[in-house]
């Protein structure tokens, strides 16, 4: 059996912004439907700015990327991005920040009901619904930006440091409470974040990058079985997973230096 | 509770502080001079004396400030969506803009006698000139500083540039456009009565404030040139509330500014 295509593909993919010096250098990379790629590595080192041309939101200076065979922003997959801050509209309720993404695409009221509820559901914020964004708490305005981003019931998610913000325990109940979406959604996830713990305990695959210009270091398969809970982060795998991507983090910070 | 019984009392001592000084330098004054600054109870005998006339002249100005805000908030906004909207026509029309702010607005009174008949018109147009640019500046301040990432999810979302200004654009600029709003409320009965005193006339009766402060001031009625200025005051005071209950409608329910946890 041939291996499934890939839904996101680079190839020599590079940026500089202007004239500026290089951001991302020949970077190569695929990901496949359902991956959970996290991109970890030192500031600088062009993370976000990934994101933001597999997003289409910044165009490359060379090299190509396509998402399920069409360039960013031209393709016919959905792609929902989750900003660092929760970017939720102040003026309106949770409801209609919800339905947001789907009034935008025209579509009729019945689907954006059925859509909010769905999304609201899988973020557990069910009765914040009526909630103005000002009455809610750091980890909840970061669920109702997930269950926007969930609406369109994307084929892959841009998560660019979604949790930075939040304190220790909130995060690891966020990073929970995603994997159990991810396993009911299977859309395909990159996901940037600078905590190690983070990533291994989310992904299934983590590429670290060294920085000046942003390249890829090295690659990590985390075997971790499915599902994950609190346990996990007390295994012996695990334990030794961090310490393997910390070791891997550091010698591409010498390699950057 | 103390607390709050000194907010309401400190006012109230200072205004009875303000009124002693003002009394005290009435007195003072020598006979010859003491014209010039009446006592309190004369300017109150005044009030009382001039209530219809006084009325009529506030209602007066109100009409042509409410007209003149009116028309500055509806093409103000109006401008402000097409400065917001392309930076050609930001380039072309600031300078322009910058020069009508600029401008002694007074010069264009007697342009105005000369060429409109109604007083009532020609204050609202000089009201009207005075408020624009405060509403036009801030308004389009407001439109274009849209959060970035907010920005960005609307392209994701592949928005038309129509839900941009009409989902985010302009509820995101509602705080800077009641700004604008309160600074022009503000200037507006300033502004009728700027125009009544150079450009307007008692057509169909008293004529408004401005108009009668330049009779009273020409007859030397000081008490009711005092007590004209303090009804303009009121009127100030009556534009401002007017605008902040607006301004309490439109954002309380979400704007920081009225969170009370803060």
């Amino acid at each position: 059996m041939p291996p499934p295509s890939p839904l996101v593909a680079g190839h020599a993919v590079s940026k500089r912004y202007g004239d500026g010096p290089l951001i991302l250098r020949d970077l190569a990379f695929s990901a496949q439907p359902g991956d959970f790629v996290t991109l970890i590595g030192p500031s600088g080192c062009g993370k976000s700015t990934l994101l933001r041309l597999i997003a289409g939101l910044s165009p490359l200076s060379s090299g190509q990327l396509e998402i399920a065979g069409r360039p960013p922003g031209k393709s016919a997959a959905e792609v929902a991005f989750v900003f660092q801050e929760p970017a939720l509209l102040p003026w309106l309720d949770v409801a209609r920040n919800v339905e947001l993404p789907l009034l935008l695409r025209r579509a009729p009221a019945p689907r954006r009901n059925e859509s909010r509820v769905r999304a609201l559901d899988l973020v557990r914020l069910s009765e914040k619904s009526a909630a103005y964004p000002r009455e809610l708490s750091g980890g909840q305005k970061m669920r109702v930006s997930l269950a926007r981003a969930l609406t369109l019931s994307p084929s892959l998610i841009l998560l660019d440091e979604p949790f930075g913000a939040l304190d220790e325990l909130s995060r690891q109940r966020l990073n929970e409470e995603l994997l159990a979406i991810h396993a009911r959604e299977k859309w395909t996830a990159f996901f940037v974040t600078h905590s190690v713990a983070e990533a291994v305990f989310l992904s299934n695959r983590i590429l670290i990058l060294a920085a000046n210009p942003g390249r890829f270091h090295a690659e990590v398969t985390v075997d971790l079985p499915f599902p994950r809970t609190a346990e996990t982060r007390l295994s012996t795998e695990y334990q030794r997973v961090v310490a393997e991507v910390t070791r891997l983090l550091h010698s591409a910070e010498a390699a950057a230096a | 509770m103390r607390k709050q019984l000194l907010s309401f009392l400190a006012p109230l001592l200072a205004g009875i502080l303000l009124l002693g000084l003002w009394s005290c330098v009435h007195r003072r004054l020598s006979p010859e001079k003491q014209y010039l600054v009446p006592s309190p109870g004369d300017v109150v005998a005044a009030f009382i004396e001039n209530r219809s006339t006084l009325a009529l002249g506030a209602l007066i100005t109100a009409a042509g400030a409410a007209a003149g805000l009116t028309a500055a908030v509806v093409l103000g906004y109006v401008l402000a969506l097409g400065l917001a909207f392309s930076k050609i026509t930001r380039a072309a029309l600031y300078p322009y803009l910058m020069v009508l702010q600029m401008t002694p607005i007074i010069v264009f009174a007697p342009i105005l006698v000369l060429v409109i008949d109604a007083s009532l018109l020609r204050v609202a147009i000089i009201t009207f000139l005075i408020c624009f640019f405060p509403l036009v500046v801030n308004t389009t301040q407001g439109l274009l500083s849209v959060d970035s990432q907010l920005l960005d999810f609307f392209r994701l979302s592949r928005a038309s540039r129509r839900d941009e200004f009409l989902r985010l654009r302009m509820p995101a600029a509602q705080p800077y456009f009641f700004t604008g709003l309160r600074i022009a409320a503000t200037l507006a009965p300033i502004g009728a009565i700027v125009g009544d005193y150079t450009a307007g006339n008692a057509q169909g009766g008293v004529g408004g404030l401005g108009f009668q402060i330049v009779l009273t001031s020409s007859r030397f009625q000081m008490p009711q040139l005092y007590a004209t200025a303090i009804t303009g005051c009121a009127l100030g005071f009556v534009f401002v509330a007017v605008v902040l209950a607006l301004q309490w409608l439109a954002l309380h329910r979400w704007h920081d500014s009225y969170d009370r946890a803060r």
